[in-house]
């Protein structure tokens, strides 16, 4: 075999394969736990590695294609690799090596049969998320995208032994058919009635529709794509589905298959069809300010942890909706430079999302798996049993907050720069709109911090709420490893934007045809525009930071001196400081509550004065979910009982229906 | 070979002014307070007084409660840097700011975001009532001002199309004392985030230690000795950095230009007395102002936030 001509596309293939044999490996191994556990999680993760590295080498080359000799007569399957691919198969790659290490530390308690089974339903998530990215015709991508979310449904429901998480896999299942049907529906517009060899992509690069079929295929593939990213008003599986999951899964699920979602609207919008409306642009950017605000003002009263993280989730979906509404009004408009910018802020979002939602997510795993606890009420103090675990998750706390030197930084402040430099198109509407989404963004910004600060105050810092928590022990080494991985690359996708900018220019030019060119003043200073303009340098910042930190160290203890006493906390003479005078999760997001009321379904449960054993509760809901879905759900049950009405189960009634039928028939013919 | 010592002064003066902020920090205060004394009839410590808490608490032993963590240790140095290097990039002497490269508006709010994460985390780590109280209060008071300090500083950015802050004040300064419409939203509403972001009535009161009323006073509790030291000094270096952003962009006129060193001694006189006015008229704005109840801040907050906004708008309404 020539292996000067083997393109990143075998490779991929390579790997995919070797995905499916672990996999199958893992249901065999059913008997030997530890080996899935020590041998084939590990095998994964070296599998992610290749393919990140993959990646990053196919994103520098010329689109690889492939047809493969399966899948329909006259449809086989297309398989092809691009920038775009490539540029999210990093993603795939970054994320499940650090999920992958964690996960062989972390389902170590787990009994061997469903640990098997998980196993192989884990690695055809991983395969079906990554022939969705490589996948060239609508038939290949329908098959991953089911492959992929029947997977992850399995994956949800691993302990369906609990009615909770059985109906959050049901509804999960429920709305992404939903949205597969939209997808495909739209595969249909894009297809345009030729014939079934014109289900190919490039037959839909080529076709040419009329605006509005182009608008149904767009909005049918919003709807589609926007079910499985979660947004608004199809978010309502996200924060059941998500808690439910074991914890590695949640990471890759948020982290990674959300961002299968934005691969498919980016795919649609701007390679499959020919022609981009200024309206669509619009209609996301305020899709994804509701999005955002919604989700973060949702995170901030949370209680369970994972939701708090599944609802951060949407909000982060909501950004990267506002990029690309900015990237598609750019466009429009023929602002290249600035339709890169944004474009660029939006894949760059994507990537840290990425990173830091796993991280998030696993680190809860890793607190689950030590305190058994997932509520935030009973949780605290865990900076000194779990110094890892806490250490690493504070990086990803500083990173999803937007602040800098860390990479969440970085995403937002090109996005806020595609908003500065933003005057000047001609409809003087979306000019007047520019500003009031800077001013959501910031806001949503601004409240990821406050959220995150609960997050891991409520969780790490303080006293431990309950007597167990003493016992807690820190993440094992395959769990830490996963962690610091992510954290690593937290912390690189933050200090090196300009190689990272330079990485994504590729896939802008192969979207919109543009690029930011010269993102740069040298290695340094990011500088998108120029550097009269804007420019930012992580590196010096940190530097900075640090220097002036160990000089001001070093300068008090030089000068004065280091001398330091223990003692207890001072307790204003009350003499009962209990760790249950600390806010509560609840009581951390109450003033967020008390602001938003209005958009809260809030049932309270108030005590009287005169109880013994006062007893307090509260709970916070979703409108939507009462103003949107249980209709739909009432409305489908009447509708069920109707069609119940005919279903009696006697043969002679079916024979009389059949009889019926065939006399109408014969009237009408 | 002019280039490089061009280059060379820059990074001096840099230096130089970091060093002058550290310094005038605490006097900012110190006059600030002794102004309010003179308004409320009372003969006040004078202006060095801060200076002499500092030192006092410098001396002290650190006492720190048994389940401090690291995280509890290591914050006053990271509140110190960030206010410190926040206070430096400002420029208000002279537009040669090589440091201001790295950062610009965005990232200046990204400084303030990072230590008051950090505090508020600290506030949280022993495990008092009174720290999480504050560190909810806290993030509660910023979760508005911050994007509406934002959004003043991107209401300067649009004028001068750019966000490094000598640019922008650039621009701002070349312009004769003409009335941007925009800008005077974006004034009003930087008022009211330099009130609540410095913990000042009506929002807070840096003066008290009432449970019912106090946010940052709450936080920083637990403690004492160089600790404490640092954080003051930090608190005066906040309040130092938005009044230089405040004179940055409200107020520019007789900064030096890049390379102009004659410049410098009238840049400086002119930087003191723009320092003095506005502490004065910080003292008398807390003076003739109640506190707020704690529910009240969002909606005084909320009225920033709207006024930067409309400060936006208008600017791209009327292109001024």
């Amino acid at each position: 075999m020539d292996f000067n001509s083997v393109l990143p596309l075998d490779v991929v293939g390579w790997l995919v394969q070797f995905w499916i044999v672990l996999g199958v490996a893992g249901l065999a191994l059913q008997r030997a736990p530890h080996l899935i556990n020590s041998i084939l999680f590990p095998l994964s993760a070296l599998a992610s590695l290749l393919l990140a590295a993959t990646g990053l080498w196919a994103l520098a080359a010329a689109p690889n294609v492939m047809v493969l000799p399966l899948g329909l007569p006259d449809l086989p399957f297309h398989l092809r690799l691009d920038p775009l691919s490539a540029f999210f198969l990093i993603l795939l790659g970054g994320a499940s090596l650090g999920v992958s290490l964690f996960s062989a530390g972390y389902f170590k308690s787990m009994a061997g049969g469903t640990l098997g089974l998980l196993c192989l339903e884990y690695h055809l998530f991983l395969v079906g998320m990554t022939l969705v990215l490589l996948a060239d015709d609508a038939y290949m991508f329908m098959v991953a995208w089911e492959t992929m979310a029947l997977a992850s449904y399995f994956l949800v429901t691993t302990d369906h032994a609990i009615p909770d998480i059985r109906k959050a896999g049901y509804l999960y299942l429920l709305i992404a058919h939903v949205g597969a049907i939209s997808i495909l529906l739209s595969f249909g517009v894009m297809q345009g009635g030729n014939g079934i060899a014109a289900y190919t992509f490039d037959a839909m690069r080529s076709a040419h529709l009329t605006e509005f079929w182009s608008s149904a295929a767009f909005l049918l593939a919003l709807f589609g794509f926007g079910a499985k990213a979660g947004v608004l008003p199809m978010h309502v599986w996200l924060p059941e589905a998500h808690p439910a999951a074991p914890s590695p899964v949640s990471a890759l699920m948020s982290g990674v298959m959300l961002k299968t979602a934005i691969y498919g609207i980016l795919r649609v919008t701007f390679d499959l069809l020919d022609t981009q409306l200024w309206w669509w642009g619009v209609l996301v950017l305020a899709l994804g300010l509701i999005t955002a605000i919604f989700g973060v003002m949702f995170a901030a009263v949370q209680g369970d942890m994972k939701r708090l993280l599944a609802y951060s989730s949407i909000e982060n979906i909501g950004l990267l909706l506002v990029g690309i509404g900015l990237t598609i009004i750019f466009h429009v408009y023929g602002k290249d430079a600035l339709a890169a910018l944004a474009l660029i802020a939006t894949l760059y979002h994507s990537l840290n999302h990425a990173m830091f939602k796993s991280l998030l997510f696993v680190g809860t795993g890793a607190i689950l798996h030590s305190t058994g606890e997932r509520n935030r009420g009973r949780l605290g103090g865990l900076i000194h049993r779990m110094p890892w675990a806490a250490g690493l998750m504070l990086v990803g706390v500083l990173a999803i907050s937007g602040l800098p030197p860390l990479n969440g930084f970085v995403s937002e402040w090109l996005l806020l720069q595609a908003f500065l430099l933003s005057p000047g198109l001609p409809n003087s509407y979306i000019n007047m709109l520019v500003p009031v989404a800077a001013a959501v963004i910031a806001l949503a910004a601004a409240l990821a911090a406050y959220v995150m600060v609960k997050f891991y105050g409520v969780i790490f810092l303080g006293q431990p709420r309950e007597k167990v928590l003493e016992h807690a022990h820190d993440a094992g080494n395959w769990e830490r490893s996963g962690m610091i991985w992510l954290a690593l690359v937290c912390v690189v996708l933050g200090l090196a934007p300009v190689y990272v900018v330079q990485q994504i220019d590729l896939v802008s030019h192969m979207l919109i045809g543009s690029g930011l060119g010269n993102a740069a003043a040298g290695w340094i200073f990011l500088a998108p525009v120029d550097t009269e303009r804007a420019s930012y340098s992580p590196l010096y910042f940190l530097l900075a930071v640090l220097g002036v930190m160990l000089l001001v160290s070093v300068l008090v203890r030089r000068l004065y001196h280091g001398r330091l006493r223990r003692s207890a906390v001072w307790d204003c003479g009350l003499p009962a400081q209990t760790a249950r005078m600390q806010d509560t999760a609840e009581g951390f997001g109450q003033p967020i509550r008390r602001i938003f009321e209005p958009f809260f379904k809030i049932e309270r449960d108030v005590p009287s004065p005169f109880d013994t054993h006062p007893r307090y509760h509260g709970q916070t809901d979703d409108r939507l979910w009462h103003i949107l879905y249980l209709p739909i759900k009432h409305l489908t049950e009447k509708f069920s009982s109707w069609a119940g009405l005919l279903q009696h189960g006697r043969i002679h009634l079916y024979l009389t229906y059949t009889f019926v039928t065939l006399i109408v028939l014969l009237v009408f013919v | 070979m002019m280039e490089n010592y061009s280059l060379l002064f820059a990074i001096l003066f840099q230096l130089a002014q970091l060093l002058l902020v550290v310094l005038l920090a605490p006097l900012l205060t110190g006059w600030v307070n002794q102004c309010q004394a003179w308004l409320q009839n009372r003969s006040g410590a004078g202006v060095l007084q801060p200076y002499r808490v500092l030192r006092k608490l410098f001396h002290k032993d650190a006492v720190l409660a048994h389940n401090a963590s690291w995280l509890f240790r290591v914050t006053p140095y990271i509140v110190f840097g960030c206010m410190w290097l926040a206070a430096a990039i400002i420029p208000i002497i002279a537009l040669d700011l090589p440091f201001s490269q790295a950062a610009d508006v965005i990232a200046l709010v990204g400084v303030f975001a990072l230590a008051r994460v950090f505090i508020s985390l600290a506030a949280m780590d022993i495990g008092t009532a009174f720290g999480s109280m504050g560190a909810r209060r806290e993030m509660l008071v910023s979760f508005l001002a911050e994007p509406a300090l934002l959004m003043v500083l991107f209401t300067a950015s649009m004028i001068s199309q750019s966000t490094q802050l000598p640019r922008i004040v650039e621009t701002l300064a070349h312009h004769q004392f003409i009335l941007y419409p925009s800008l005077a939203f974006a004034g009003l509403s930087f008022v009211i985030v330099l009130l609540a972001e410095n913990a000042r009535i009506p929002v807070d009161n840096p003066t008290t230690h009432l449970e019912l009323t106090m946010i940052h006073e709450a936080m920083i509790l637990e403690y004492s000795a160089r600790h404490l030291a640092l954080i003051e000094w930090a608190s005066s270096l906040k309040l130092f950095a938005y009044i230089s952003i405040g004179i940055a962009l409200f107020l520019p006129h007789g900064i030096a230009e890049a390379g102009n060193w004659a410049g410098l001694p009238l840049a400086i006189f002119l930087l003191l007395l723009k320092l003095m006015l506005a502490g004065a008229g910080l003292a008398v704005l807390e003076t003739v102002m109640a506190k707020m109840r704690i529910f009240r801040a969002p909606e005084f907050l909320g009225t920033a936030f709207l006024l930067a906004v409309l400060g936006l708008l208008i600017h791209f309404l009327l292109g001024a």
